[in-house]
């Protein structure tokens, strides 16, 4: 391995440190939608560091099935938001309390 | 020793594009913030010896997850984000702290882990398609199956959520 395993989960972890707060901070739908594209990325990256560290390609077949199930997360959940903002003209979360009553 | 040093200039680019995704008021610029985090990502997959995932990468976040944001971003016309009411404040200085010390505590844990992490191996036969083709249709068989009714399922409520009158 070219850097320590350490490394590649520090990365790994400071990646994954900033989707948090991407989604904890902003207001914006689909910001806070990037951020947990964000996050995705940091835990595929932790398990191309592991299967490259135990030499073993079962990581990667997890990260494939990671990247599917992003891109299916992703349509659904801008159909959703598409869907929110042609009935209330807003994406800010704060302002969507279709819940609360 | 060069390939470690542009591991580790492919890891600033993406933190630093990752932190200014979070910072950024304007969306488009978030998103084209974080193709550029998906390319630093693949190279790092390339220098990690996962070149099929690299590519993927590329292919399925940068290209087709992207473009899809880059869509719904132009298509709402959103403004710039309007500044957090004043009772959000606390709730966002709670939330730096909690995620500062998930953070650290992860970090320490790591450091202070057992010193075998940095052993390297000789040689890595995994990374080419023919083993991850292999492990896919043998030993994964049933999650990958699994996965195609996946985007089925998602296909189809994409296009019910696309109605007219639904919420």
């Amino acid at each position: 391995m070219i850097v320590p395993l350490e490394h590649v989960i520090a990365l790994s972890l400071a990646l994954f440190s900033i989707g948090v707060l991407g989604v904890l901070f902003r207001r914006n739908a689909i910001t806070i939608f990037m951020s947990i594209e964000l996050m995705l990325n940091a835990v595929n990256l932790a398990l191309v560091g592991f299967s490259r560290y135990y030499n073993s390609v079962d990581g990667q077949v997890f990260v494939f099935l990671v990247m599917a199930l992003a891109a299916a997360e992703v349509a659904v959940g801008l159909a959703i938001i598409i869907a929110l903002y042609r009935n209330h003209q807003t994406v800010n979360i704060d302002e969507i309390n279709l819940m609360k009553n | 020793m060069s390939l470690s040093l542009l591991f580790y200039i492919a890891a600033f680019i993406a933190v630093g594009s990752a932190i200014f995704v979070v910072l950024n008021k304007n969306a488009v610029y978030s998103a084209i913030l974080l193709v550029v985090c998906f390319f630093s990502l693949a190279m790092i997959y390339l220098l990690l010896e996962a070149y099929f995932l690299a590519v993927l990468e590329i292919f399925i976040y940068a290209g087709a997850i992207m473009v899809l944001f880059l869509f719904v971003v132009m298509l709402l016309n959103l403004g710039r984000e309007k500044a957090a009411p004043h009772f959000m404040k606390f709730q966002q200085a709670t939330s730096l702290m909690l995620v500062l010390l998930f953070f650290f505590g992860i970090f320490l844990i790591m450091i202070n882990g057992s010193g075998e992490l940095h052993q390297p191996l000789s040689k890595f036969s995994a990374g080419n398609v023919y083993a991850l083709g292999e492990a896919l249709f043998t030993k994964f068989l049933l999650p990958f199956e699994v996965a195609s009714l996946l985007l089925l399922v998602a296909l189809i409520g994409t296009v019910y959520l696309g109605k007219r009158k639904i919420l």
